[in-house]
């Protein structure tokens, strides 16, 4: 696996380790209603987000650029 | 005499990859059961416990958070130190591998912090079997970031002069070490939900 196929997967981990968050702060404000815990959701929500653009323009450019998934 | 050491820079034909990937790939093999064994521990002893504290209870979340946004980060800057060895640019290379190091002290900073001021609040290893394996496994996360800024370091100083002589065996010494960090950096991605969040 090469380092750009490397990176694609840990972007993609990250991710997923995003949105499990916000939807464990999610649970956890149903559960005490601290604003808290809603703004930390957010705030995961907004940064998986963040990482999939991330990750989509990645591929592009490296795509772009012909560099070797060897 | 000298010997040439064959498949630095080239693929070896039975393994499609060059020796130098090869070896990292089989160092993060041992790697993934250092950690495993240690992840391991942690269930077993968290499972067993009829009573175990809740990590957010205890740990600093907003540091923790701060460190994982550092090190994302840092993987974002090793992949393009390495991309731009790929299209020749020896100078944003530099760049970018000097961002990863600088990313690499601020988790290590701010580590320093959290360790004191469990220390200063009386938490130390021996307080509980959580604290225990709390400071092992981020303490062993924590040398293999020390370990990464010595040879990204390296990387960057003293060992980029081989890339005036032989940019393709470098290219392939960053990938490495990009491949390396990247693993740290996977670590720290399971670590934190695991000991900070549940």
């Amino acid at each position: 696996m090469s380092l750009k196929a490397f990176h694609i997967f840990f972007i993609a981990i990250a991710t997923l380790m995003c949105f499990g968050i916000a939807v464990w702060q999610v649970v956890a404000y149903s559960a005490t209603g601290s604003m808290a815990q809603l703004g930390q959701a957010l705030g995961s929500a907004i940064a998986g987000i963040g990482l999939i653009f991330y990750g989509v323009s990645f591929v592009r450019k490296t795509k772009a650029l012909h560099l070797s998934d060897i | 005499m000298s010997m040439e050491i064959r498949y630095i820079e080239e693929a070896h034909p039975e393994t499609g990859l060059n020796n130098s990937k090869l070896g990292i790939w089989l160092f993060l093999a041992s790697e993934v059961m250092l950690f495993g064994a240690l992840f391991s521990s942690y269930i077993i002893l968290r499972v067993g416990s009829a009573d175990w504290p809740r990590g957010a209870e205890i740990l600093s979340i907003p540091m923790a958070t701060f460190n994982t946004f550092a090190l994302i980060a840092s993987s974002v800057t090793m992949v393009m130190s390495w991309a731009s060895l790929k299209l020749n640019d020896f100078g944003k290379f530099r760049l970018y591998m000097g961002l990863t190091i600088l990313l690499a002290f601020l988790f290590l900073v701010v580590k320093y912090f959290e360790y004191t001021a469990k220390f200063s609040h009386g938490l130390y290893p021996s307080t509980n079997t959580f604290l225990a394996i709390y400071f092992t496994i981020t303490g062993l996360h924590g040398i293999h970031i020390l370990a990464g800024i010595i040879v990204n370091g390296y990387l960057w100083g003293p060992g980029s002069t081989l890339w005036t002589t032989k940019p393709e065996m470098f290219t392939n010494r960053v990938e490495a070490a990009g491949l390396y960090w990247h693993f740290v950096d996977l670590v720290w991605i399971f670590l934190f939900p695991v000991l900070y969040l549940l």
